[in-house]
């Protein structure tokens, strides 16, 4: 008998009786202002939230905030004028030397100051990790309370690749001592479009 | 360190409280991570209805386990995964081991995974001439010093700065002396970013996999565990059959509950989910049972399956505060790990579910509600039962047995307690007795309860 037969008959032998999947909804806490309560998580664990009108005020908020003279990527076409647009042929380990990342997303989550990047607005995967800097614009109505209304928004919608991603790289394993910038990025700006 | 060192909980307990002060400490460093837990629980006025709920969603999922997996499979191989099935840790290995040799792979970057240290997985490659770098920096820190993990979370968390700075020293050549934590940090950085940009085989754990949709999701603070797997043309995935999960949106329930359990975050800083390989590489999932079934079977003891790893359990125990994760001489230390080792070997790990004041405070904050200080107890008749006890343990539990279901032993006995520590404390207080090992026996009153009971209620 293979492993797999094998395996699945004592799952089968060995689980118990069924029990039901109740399917309630939580109620689960609501914000009065989720985007000023996304920019304070934010802020907590050690990213930056800046409010901001439109594009331009973007782009010179990344002059100020960022060295422009090294390496920007980014999968917008309206910022080509202050970064490189990304290749999707290259090898990923050809980003080692970018500086800041510049990516959308499709929302962002008031509870943890996380923000969810799908692999299509992230270009190539490694592109929001490989960076020293990571910067993502989101829409104000974009910005929902909870994980909960976050999975209600992500559905049933397919990706090869997604990611929660929330501050920071950071690691705290010598003496729980918080270090940001452990493998990934060593900050993460938030430009939160309030149109 | 495959091989495991002679010796009990209690044994190796009284080596490390050798030391107070570190004692002191981790004691301490742990105390203030459950405190940073209970204050993002504080936050959440449904935290309780979660904790309901992922232990529900669990009890399903446990009860459906057969149908899940085959579901899983069918979806992950529709999203172009390969899907493997191992028996045992034996055969995870060479399962891994066989993908390594068929990509042509020589270096293998790792991210953190308690399953391949439970099927000691590294020592197994490096056997086999595979060079294995493990790249979370807690981990990397032990490898550096041969050492195990003694947290499931926060693997290092028993060596000091200065210690890790002369491993540093020593293997990446930083100055003697170094031991501030960020310069300490960006040394790893480098090192390790050398290592993910050459490396074509990158192996994770997970933390979830999705049965609706065949995707899994692998959660890190560190970024280690992305940038290994989005430069290599091989990412292997190790999971135990304990780690699924129905549908996409339940990690709506398990994301809120883990980090905010494990260490006090709201989230952990990635929360990749992943689902077809890139386009000409490729993903395997290896699937492993290693005991995980015989523990289904055990309808007292299936419950600790719902463990989702955030470690909350080990963070408040009073016991694994102060004998630290090496006491336990298993993979997997603390509570959960003092009920799940018995599973895999009874007469090996006889020792752990003894060593638990049964407190209850692991079941407590435990976020899929396992009975833990519960299934404790029920180890301690099983392993007695079965005859692993040790004798000492044996006539102890035999004696107080007898006087404990007799009134009027319990009577004489109590008056005789009392009179013989207060009069003679070196009776209680003496190295024949293991209970007094490390603890302070409290003060003896003179009189018994029921003496006093009886002075001051009279009718």
């Amino acid at each position: 008998m293979s492993s797999r037969d094998h395996m699945l008959g004592l799952m089968a032998k060995n689980q118990p009786a069924l029990l039901p999947l109740e399917e309630t909804k939580l109620e689960v806490i609501s914000y009065k202002d989720p985007v000023r309560q996304f920019a304070e998580t934010l802020t907590a664990i050690g990213g930056k939230a800046i409010m901001v009108k439109d594009f331009s005020e973007i782009k010179m908020r990344i002059r100020e905030e960022f060295d422009t003279t090294k390496r920007i990527v980014t999968t917008i076409p309206e910022f080509s004028d202050l970064a490189e647009m990304f290749s999707a042929s290259v090898l990923p380990h050809s980003f080692e030397n970018t500086e800041l990342t510049l990516l959308h997303t499709d929302f962002a989550v008031a509870e943890n100051g996380a923000v969810w990047i799908t692999e299509d607005i992230m270009g190539q995967r490694i592109l929001p990790f490989i960076c020293q800097h990571l910067a993502v614009i989101v829409y104000a109505d974009n910005i929902l309370p909870t994980m909960q209304e976050a999975y209600e928004r992500i559905a049933s919608r397919r990706y090869g690749f997604g990611s929660f991603i929330a501050g920071p790289s950071k690691t705290a394993d010598i003496e729980q001592a918080l270090v940001l910038g452990a493998h990934g990025p060593r900050t993460m700006t938030v430009f939160t479009l309030n149109v | 360190m495959a091989t495991r060192e002679p010796g009990d909980h209690a044994a190796f307990a009284e080596k490390f409280n050798r030391d107070e002060a570190r004692v002191n400490w981790h004691d301490e460093t742990l105390w203030t991570v459950r405190k940073r837990r209970d204050l993002r629980a504080g936050q959440l006025p449904e935290w309780e209805a979660l904790r309901s709920k992922a232990s529900m969603i669990k009890d399903h999922t446990l009860s459906n386990l057969h149908d899940y997996w085959v579901q899983f499979e069918k979806n992950a191989i529709a999203n172009g995964a390969r899907v493997h099935w191992a028996a045992d840790a034996t055969e995870h290995n060479i399962i891994v081991h066989d993908i390594l040799k068929t990509n042509g792979v020589a270096k293998m970057v790792k991210s953190k995974s308690m399953l391949t240290e439970e099927c000691h997985l590294n020592e197994y490659l490096q056997d086999n001439g595979i060079d294995v770098v493990d790249s979370d920096l807690g981990e990397r820190i032990l490898q550096l010093a041969d050492e195990r993990p003694t947290h499931i979370v926060m693997p290092s968390i028993h060596i000091k700065k200065e210690e890790i700075g002369e491993l540093f020293h020593q293997h990446l050549g930083t100055p003697k002396g170094m031991s501030d934590p960020q310069f300490l940090t960006e040394t790893a950085r480098h090192h390790l970013r050398d290592v993910f940009l050459t490396r074509s085989a990158a192996l994770t754990g997970v933390n979830f996999a999705i049965a609706e949709t065949g995707e899994f999701v692998v959660c890190t603070n560190e970024g280690n565990a992305d940038m290994g797997a989005h430069l290599a043309d091989v990412h292997i995935a190790s999971v135990g059959i304990e780690k699924i999960i129905p549908q996409r949106k339940h990690l709506g329930v398990f994301l809120r509950l883990l980090a905010r359990s494990a260490t006090g975050q709201f989230i952990t800083t990635y929360s990749s989910h992943f689902s077809v390989p890139r386009k000409g590489k490729e993903i395997h999932i290896v699937i492993v049972d290693n005991g995980r079934s015989r523990q289904l079977a055990r309808e007292d003891f299936r419950n600790a399956l719902k463990c989702i790893k955030c470690g909350a359990c080990m963070n408040t125990c009073p016991v694994y505060r102060r004998s630290g994760g090496y006491s336990y001489n298993y993979t997997i230390s603390g509570p959960i790990g003092s009920i799940l080792a018995p599973n895999l070997d009874m007469a090996d790990h006889k020792d752990l579910p003894f060593a638990s004041t049964l407190c209850g405070s692991c079941t407590n904050v435990c976020p899929v509600k396992i009975d833990i200080h519960q299934q404790l107890y029920k180890w301690r008749q099983v392993i007695v039962a079965e005859g692993h006890a040790e004798n000492k343990k044996k006539l102890a539990m035999k004696a107080m047995s007898g006087i404990l279901s007799s009134p009027s032993l319990f009577k004489m006995a109590a008056k005789g307690f009392s009179w013989v520590s207060g009069i003679l404390p070196v009776a209680v207080k003496n190295k024949f007795n293991a209970w007094y090992h490390q603890r302070e026996m409290p003060e003896v009153k003179k009189e018994t309860f029921t003496a006093w009971y009886k002075r001051n209620h009279k009718e």
